[in-house]
Parts: C-alpha cells; structure tokens; sequence
C-alpha cells in the first residue's frame, strides 16, 4: 500500500542506490558516547565500564561489548521484520547471530524512508523486499569501515583481512579484533561508495532458520507495548466515542465523573469526550459515569441490510474501468455456456489483541508519542498539524505493537491524533496514555469494506473461457479522507488488485468498480484487495472447470501459460497435497492460486463435511514463492498465522451495523479462529533466486477460495456469502 | 479498599477500589505487566495468570476477591513446568506480535502442572480460552508437546 503515499526521495541526478549511500551512511563517525542502558541482546561488557555506542552509518551501532545494533525502520508488528533486517545486515557485516540486537528507528524520513515508497512506514509486505538491497549495502559499507580500521591498526592490507562471525583477522600476522574495538577508528573510515555485496552462494544466514530477536523480551513478559508505557506523571485517558459514525456531542454532563476520586477531568476533543485519571480503572468508571447527549442527525444510521441492498442497486450499474480486453459483450453472446455468480461479503474487524493506545506529551516545543507506528512518516505529518509544532519536533517512539494487521496504518492516524488532542487540552504537566477499550476498538472504526462482486463468465464449446466479466462495488478507504485523489476517475487500485490483473488467459476481459458511499471508516485488512477479489476469481475459475468437466488444477495450469510462478506453485501444491490421488474417504479437496504483494501462493484444502453440516477442515497444503527467503521459519510462521485468520474470517467473522450502531463489539460476538479449529498446515517454499517479495499479507487470499471450492466438491453447494455461518447446516 | 496478598512470592498489600480487576492492580499498582488486557470480559485470555496454581482471567476478578490468596503472573512463572514452557516457546519461535503469549504461557503452565504428558485434546480444551490473533496455534500445540517431552527426559 506504501506505493500511494509516495513523495519524491531524491534529486533525478542520482541514481536510487548512490541516493541510498550518500544519505543511509551520512552519518558515519557519529559516536555517541553515551551510557547505553538499552535492552542488551549480545554478550554484555566484562566490567562494568558504560558501552560506547558508535554508529557507522544510520542502520548500523556497534557497541564497545561488541553488540551489533541494526535501527529497523519498519514496525514489527509480529511480521518478524526486527529479525529479517538484522538478518541482512548481520550477512554482509559477517556477525555472529549472538551479538545481533535491534532497536526500532526514530521518525526520520531522511534515513528511514522505505526505499520504494519514499515515505517510512510499513505496509504492503515489502518491509523485506524494500530494505534487501539497503540493508545489505549499508552493512557491507560498514563491514569495509571496520576492515579499513583493522589494517590501518595493524599495516596491512586490507585485501589480506577476513571476516568471520565477528571477528576481523589477518592471518599471516596472526593479528585479530572484534567489532567494539575497531568501531571507533572505523567510523573516521571514508565508506566505500559502492560496496560489494555478497553472491546468494556466499550467503551463511540468508536462507538458513537464525532465532527471532523478540523472542527473549515476548516470553519472559519484558517486551514493550504502548499499553505497558509507564511516565513519571503519565495520566491514563479514555474517550468516549460515539455511538454511531458521524454523531456529534450536543450535551455532557461530567458532574459524576469529574466528582470520582482519581478524575484529573472531562475533555470534550474532536473525536468524543475524554476522561483522564490516574488510572485505566479510573477512566473508564468514570466514563461510564458521563451522561452525553449525541447529537446524531448526521450520523450513519444505517443497517448492514440496507447496505447490501444499495449494493446490490449499484452492481447493475457500469463502473469505473479497470481492465478491458477485447469484446466481452460480443464473447458472451457467442458463447456456448454463459456462468454468473454474485458475491457478498461482510465488514470484517482488524481485532489486533492489543487494543489502539498512544501515549503523547505536548509541550510548547515539541510533541513525543510513544505507540506502534506503522505509517512513521503520515503519524508524524498529522501529529505536527495536530500539536501545533513542527514535523521535527515531533518525535515519535515506536514500540510493539500487539498486531496490526493493517489497522495501525490509519491515513488520517487517528488514535494519535486522539492522544495529541487530549494531551493538549490536558497540558504539559502530564503525558497522556490513550487506552481504546475492547468494546472502542470494535466499534470506533476501522473495518474491511463489504463487497458485493457479480462475474459473468463464458466458455466456448471446448471448456475454454472466452469472456470475463466481474463487476466491484465496495467503499473504497480513500473516500472522504484527504487521500482522496488516490481515486482516479472513480478507480481506487486497492479495491481492483487481484482482480483487474486476472492471470488467467482469457481474451475478453472486462473488470470494473462501482464504489459506494461512505458509510463509515473502512481500512487495508490484511492482504487489502485481495480479500475479496481472490476469492471471487478463484471460485468462478473452479466453477469454469467444472463446467468445462475438467480437472481444476490441470484447467488453471492451461490458462497460466504465461505465469511460470503461478504455474509453478500450483503444480507443487498438487504434488504435495495428492492431488491426483484420492482424498480420505469423507475428504474433500479444493485449490486456489493467487499472487498478491509479487508473491505467489497455491493452497490446497482438505475439507470435511458432516450428515449435519458441520465443517472440519482437515489440512490446508501451502505452497509459497516469495523470491528469496531470507527466513524460511518465520515465513512458514506468518503463511500458517494468516490461514488461521483468513479460516476465522471464512467461518463466522463479520461487523455488523444496527441503525449505524456496531452490534459485534467483543469477542464474544466477534470470534476468531481458535486453537481447536487450527487445520494441519503444511507450508512448502519455493527455492529462488528472485528478489525478495511479500510474506505478511500473501499466505491469506487463496484460502477463502481454496475453502469454498472444497466444499462444492463436498456438497455441491457453491458458497457466495461470507462469513459461512450455518449455510451448510441441514438440520 | 486495603487488600493483601502474595504476588510471585512476596506479600504484597495494596489500597484499590473494590471493584478494581486483579488485572490492572498487576499491572497498574503493582507494575507487572506482563499479563496484558485484550478484551475485559475473560474471552481472549490474555490476562491469564494463576491463582493458587488455577489458569484465572485476572480481567475479570476483582482484587479484593482474592485477598489472602497467592497469585503468579509470567514474571513469577518460576516452576519447573513454567520454565520448560518459556524454554520451549523461545525454541520453537512460537510469538509472533506476543502479545496474547503471557496468557497462553500461563495457561499452558497450568496445563502441564496439572497433567505432564497433555494429548491434543487436552491442549485444545486448556488454551480453548487463550485468543491468537497472529493464529500461532500450531507452535503453541508444538511448543506444549515439547516442553512435556523435555520435562520427560
């Protein structure tokens, strides 16, 4: 998603890798001097002399106790990206894994851009794909800079010098260092301006299972969350929000709640009335002691119903075009078997376990927030409107986040604009710590659109396709906020991905968007688009099949042709899944393909469907091409955590709005996948040599798909509304 | 309200509403937190801690119920179960955003302090409580297993 906010990063006249030198390694020599006190993931320091940190360029600290500390500008928000960065940079500096640790980078568009998108921020699963290079670089820059100290130390050359697992040698004079040793010298070093990377064959840690870094600090209760942030004089907040989408306070009466012992006060801010206490306990008794008349005349008083109905008005109307091949209304009428099928899909919660929290202090001077920020550089541009001071005196310190999956990446970032607000009205004696409820983080927004999809497809007397036509209507999350202009004459790309670049060949395709109003705050949801559009295509491709009586792996292999890495996982998640041997008896497959993020994923799920309709899915066999994988554990990890929550929101997961008011707001209404239900999941990766490409968001699309396919074969019935509920019940 | 009790082994005495959870006086009073809130209502889990060696959703107890009684939170979760389940989940990388992992770790502690050798089914009704959203199940099922097994050997 990253993609759309760019902004220009450099002057035309460099190149983007000089770009990334002369701005990534402007730092060298910088040494800090300073008591490092940070969490200490490599050996300490034998005595109890302070650490001397020195940073040999913006991504790289070496530690006088030899610690290798790798500033990661991505959020890690479970991804794994605070052990992938580490992992490229300890390749090319040639560390040893134990001395590898990690801190998250400050607010710092200059530095910490991602390199495609120009703004810092995480998104879109290219935290990898966009650091591989960089990192790279900017490590074996700093690898020449310590080699560059050794042989001045020692008058050799540095030709003659190696380095192995952190240690720097010369071997004929028998002379060796560490990396704290030379970290001073080296970072007077010029650092070469193009240094040579390693060939993959040279690779000791890309590609091999190196231990996560946040698994000591996420196992033993140390690991910082915006919600464990503790100030000295820090104030807990609670914002009573509205109780439908567009409502406006016309009355508060805060006698009760500013009466209750604790009660620093009641802040009317834009976003609702905040309580601030001493405490969460505090605040939210005494929120629930406001008695606030809303005004909700021009609130979204709408029910999910009434929504549907409307897109369903709207798909009969022509959209904005997002592809168009050949003569699809000429295809059709040709045609000897005409298909269509209708699609509804629901509003769906992000439901991170941590609820949205922000902590801020505002002062004359500057603005400090303290939260899991996923889109840095936006945070810090609406913290500045917001506090009333400059971009640079907004200094923004990210920690954990207790997942995301997509929700801490508001465009407008709202839960920190909600905390500056109450900061400021608070005053600068007391930071504030905004804490959102369960109940606030289900109800106050944001949400996967619905979807209604209508795709009418035709085959020619052989089974083969000859027209495609697949109509969108859904919100796109653009409308109404100030990155409206994303929308290009009614076109939102996010909506359309994995759907206007249908793999398949097909002469005839059209593909367009009708995008509804604005019903309430919609938001990317893990894999965005694709949500919807993958599991659209890849049911009307089975069904084609069907139609066509042909095999459903061998008819999707005929018409990707020119897709060698779709081809490629489809046919081994074939092979590893027996597709051309029978199931289980009372075991049904169905399979999917799907690229999303420049990854590719077949699946094949193994379903199970009783007399009484009850559904079991058995195993899902994933097979994932994502270039080079730099951790092949923690992808298996992030491809089994997304069929988790891709099966909990294919079984029952779903927002639903009463008269504008959100009906699930718990998880007892509102109820992920759980332990039991967790299907076998077998993960094969696909060896490459291809750059590195998306794993956060890719492992989740085929799954749907994958799904419903499964259980046409188990019951014949083909299902097109999620979430699947009881539709399969009999009795 | 005053309220005594003993938290990973020490008495400790605190003044707090008395309706108050036992969650946020861990983590509000006394500064542990490590068991985190996720949902205020005992239907995510991630508040689990022990209560006289029982799996409880501190969420949804108040603290001046449990006066006299012994609590232990991860930053306690000294036992031999409980240090062979921290083994095992670090082993096997099981977190991913770690956040719901206080949670599970204690109630998968509680599971293997009632019962060492836990089949599939013992684990699914023991962590049916515990919520992942990162869905890191299948590394808590293995993790549970292994840390049985390494407390077999």
């Amino acid at each position: 998603m990253l993609k759309f906010l760019s902004q220009p990063v450099a002057t035309p006249t460099l190149s983007r890798r000089r770009f990334l030198l002369t701005t990534s390694l402007g730092t060298a020599g910088f040494v800090i001097g300073c008591s490092d006190t940070r969490q200490q993931a490599g050996t300490p320091a034998a005595n109890n002399e302070p650490v001397v940190a020195t940073d040999l360029n913006a991504f790289v600290r070496i530690g006088s106790d030899n610690t290798v500390t790798v500033i990661v500008k991505h959020l890690d928000k479970g991804q794994g990206v605070s052990t992938g960065l580490p992992t490229l940079v300890a390749e090319e500096l040639d560390a040893d894994w134990a001395q590898m640790q990690f801190e998250f980078a400050p607010a710092d568009v200059t530095r910490y851009a991602n390199t495609k998108s120009g703004s810092q921020g995480t998104g879109g699963s290219d935290s990898i794909a966009n650091s591989y290079l960089q990192m790279r670089t900017v490590a074996a820059a700093a690898r020449a800079m310590l080699v560059g100290a050794a042989a001045t130390a020692w008058g050799v050359a540095a030709g003659e010098i190696t380095v192995v697992r952190g240690v720097v040698a010369h071997e004929a004079s028998g002379r060796q260092a560490q990396f704290g040793e030379l970290a001073a010298a080296a970072a007077s070093i010029e650092p070469p301006t193009d240094p040579t990377l390693k060939s993959p064959d040279q690779f000791t840690l890309i590609g091999t299972q190196v231990p996560r870094l946040d698994s000591p600090a996420k196992t033993d209760g140390t690991a910082l969350y915006t919600i464990d942030m503790d100030l000295p004089d820090m104030k807990v907040a609670l914002v009573a929000h509205p109780p439908k989408f567009g409502a406006t306070v016309r009355e508060i009466d805060s006698t009760a709640a500013s009466a209750m012992s604790g009660v620093l006060g009641v802040y009317p801010i834009a976003a609702g009335v905040a309580v601030v206490a001493d405490s969460f306990w505090t605040a939210k008794k005494a929120r629930e002691a406001l008695v606030i008349d809303w005004d909700t005349s021009a609130a979204e008083l709408r029910s999910s119903e009434q929504i549907i109905s409307e897109f369903k008005q709207l798909v009969n109307e022509t959209g904005a075009v997002a592809r168009d091949d050949g003569d699809v209304d000429a295809a059709l009428d040709g045609a000897a078997q005409i298909l269509e099928l209708q699609f509804e899909l629901p509003f769906l919660a992000h439901a991170a376990m941590e609820p949205m929290d922000c902590v801020a202090h505002v002062t004359d001077e500057r603005c400090d927030i303290w939260t899991g920020s996923q889109l840095t550089t936006l945070d810090q541009g609406n913290a500045s409107a917001a506090a009333g001071v400059s971009k640079e005196d907004v200094h923004i310190h990210t920690v954990y986040a207790g997942g995301s999956f997509g929700r801490r990446a508001t465009l407008e970032s709202d839960f920190v604009v909600e905390a500056i607000a109450i900061s400021k009205a608070v005053g600068a004696a007391h930071p504030i710590k905004l804490q959102w409820t369960r109940e606030d983080d289900f109800a106050s927004g944001y949400y996967r659109p619905m979807g209604l999809h209508r795709v009418r497809a035709a085959l020619d007397d052989a089974g083969k396709p000859v027209a495609w036509r697949h109509r969108i209507v859904t919100q796109s999350f653009f409308a109404g906020t100030s990155f409206e202009r994303m929308i290009n004459e009614g076109l939102d790309p996010l909506a359309v991905e994995g759907a206007a670049n249908l793999p398949y060949a097909i002469d005839n395709i059209h593909v367009d968007l009708q995008l509804s109003r604005v019903y309430l705050p919609t938001l990317w949801w893990r894999s965005v688009g694709h949500t919807q559009n993958a599991w659209v295509a890849e049911v009307v491709v089975d069904q084609l099949a069907k139609a066509a009586g042909q095999d459903e792996v061998a008819y999707r292999l005929e018409l990707l042709g020119e897709h060698p890495r779709h081809r490629a996982v489809l046919e081994l998640a074939a092979d590893k899944a027996g597709w051309g041997s029978p199931a289980k008896t009372g075991v049904h497959r169905g399979v999917a393909v799907h690229e999303s993020f420049s990854s590719y994923v077949a699946q094949i799920a193994e379903v199970r469907v009783s007399d009484a309709g009850e559904l079991t899915v058995e195993r899902v066999v994933a097979v994932v091409d994502c270039g080079v994988a730099v951790n092949p554990d923690i992808i298996r990890a992030q491809v089994e955590g997304a069929i988790g929550m891709a099966l909990g929101a294919y079984l029952r997961e779903a927002v639903h709005l009463d008269n504008g008011t959100v009906r699930e707001q718990n998880f007892d209404q509102y109820r992920p996948l759980r332990i039991h239900e967790m299907p076998t999941i077998d993960v094969h990766i696909v060896k490459s040599a291809e750059a590195p490409s998306g794993i956060g968001e890719p492992g989740l699309p085929p799954l749907a798909p994958a799904l419903t396919n499964a259980i046409a074969r188990a019951t014949g019935k083909v299902i097109t509304r999620l979430p699947l509920g009881d539709q399969l019940k009999t009795s | 309200m005053k309220v005594q009790f003993t938290v990973n082994g020490e008495s400790r005495d605190v003044d707090v509403p008395e309706d108050k959870p036992l969650l946020w006086v861990l983590r509000e009073d006394l500064k542990l937190t490590a068991s985190k809130y996720g949902c205020g209502i005992a239907q995510c889990g991630a508040c689990t801690v022990h209560l006289d060696d029982q799996p409880v959703r501190a969420c949804s107890i108040p603290a001046t119920a449990v006066a006299g009684r012994t609590i232990t939170t991860l930053e306690g979760n000294q036992s031999t179960e409980g240090k062979a389940i921290q083994t095992a989940w670090r082993e096997l990388d099981v977190v991913q955003c770690g956040y719901c992992q206080s949670g599970q770790m204690m109630s998968a502690t509680a599971l293997l302090q009632s019962n060492r050798r836990p089949t599939d089914a013992d684990i699914d009704a023991a962590m049916g409580g515990n919520l992942c959203r990162c869905a890191t199940y299948h590394r808590i099922r293995a993790a549970i297993h292994k840390a049985a097994a390494a407390l077999e050997a």
